[in-house]
């Protein structure tokens, strides 16, 4: 949070106002750190489905779960803030025929039926090992698609990491780089929040169960989209 | 593109933009505070389930059969 905080004064006290956009460009800074975050926890959420696969450790289909689920919150973000630059910008809310915008709708649709899927599988060896599946495929989806959308001709969306027109200058990617910073570390610290708040609710309802000297372990916990410990 | 927007003008958006961010943030740390509370109350549960166990003794087991003593 500190560093976050630290991005967005650099922001309005440190980085120059922009020669084309003037101050909107200023949502930059949250808009693209967000949606890089969000690509690379869906990427994430692959590799950690991988290791389930692999070692079948109940650990990495959480880890799986919970990185998805973040990178889902921040797509949301991702979504509503270029809808504000896109309107502030190209004076529409929404432009179909730009690629990087329908592609990332895209990418938000398809881990939106994450959750139906885990719920609607009952077993939790089968709900895991689909999920994983799910989240290899959508996971490799996710370069594809970035890739597919760089190559479009069609093009009217700014280029971050642009090399054929430069680049950003020096104080523009100096905020870029410390807000993508700050924003990684806030992601990661809400990941280890929600894996933990999620140890502790299963440890209790196991020691519950172990108090109650029930020991089948569905009767209590029921049907849920989320990993079981 | 459109032209550069005016600051007046600008600044309502790049607001919206931070606290759409700032919002979405304290959704997220609402919900985790009241699946804490709600962690926070199975605690307490659960010490009260251990105390009551604790409190209570189980049952002594049934005496033995006196087959020896009957027959004196």
């Amino acid at each position: 949070m500190l560093v976050l905080t630290g991005a967005f004064a650099m922001v309005f006290f440190y980085a120059p106002l922009d020669a084309d956009q003037g101050f909107v460009q200023k949502i930059f800074y949250v808009h693209v750190p967000m949606a890089i975050v969000a690509l690379f926890g869906f990427v994430g959420g692959g590799i950690c489905a991988v290791m389930y696969l692999r070692t079948r450790e109940t650990k990495w289909d959480m880890r799986s779960y919970v990185t998805i689920h973040l990178s889902v919150i921040l797509a949301v973000g991702v979504l509503i803030t270029g809808s504000i630059w896109a309107r502030a910008s190209w004076g529409h809310w929404w432009v179909w025929d730009e690629p990087m915008l329908v592609s990332f709708l895209i990418v938000f649709l398809l881990y939106a039926t994450y959750w139906p899927l885990r719920f609607s599988l009952e077993d939790k060896e089968k709900q895991a090992r689909y999920a994983s599946v799910f989240a290899i495929v959508a996971g490799a989806f996710v370069p594809l698609n970035f890739t597919a959308v760089r190559m479009a001709e069609q093009y009217i969306h700014p280029e971050t990491f642009a090399t054929t027109t430069g680049g950003m200058p020096g104080k523009f990617a100096l905020t870029f780089v410390v807000a993508l910073i700050g924003m990684t570390l806030l992601f990661f610290t809400l990941v280890k929040y929600e894996m933990a708040s999620k140890h502790a609710t299963f440890r209790l309802r196991a020691l519950r169960r172990k108090l109650a000297g029930d020991d089948d372990d569905l009767m209590l916990t029921g049907r849920s989209a989320a990993p079981q410990l | 593109m459109l032209p550069a927007l005016p600051l007046d003008e600008a600044g309502k958006y790049v607001a919206a933009a931070y606290l759409v961010f700032l919002l979405l943030l304290l959704v997220y740390v609402a919900i985790m505070a009241s699946k804490l509370s709600k962690i926070e109350r199975e605690v307490v549960e659960i010490a009260e389930l251990v105390d009551r166990k604790t409190a209570d003794p189980p049952p002594p087991p049934p005496p033995a059969p006196r087959a020896k003593a009957k027959a004196r």
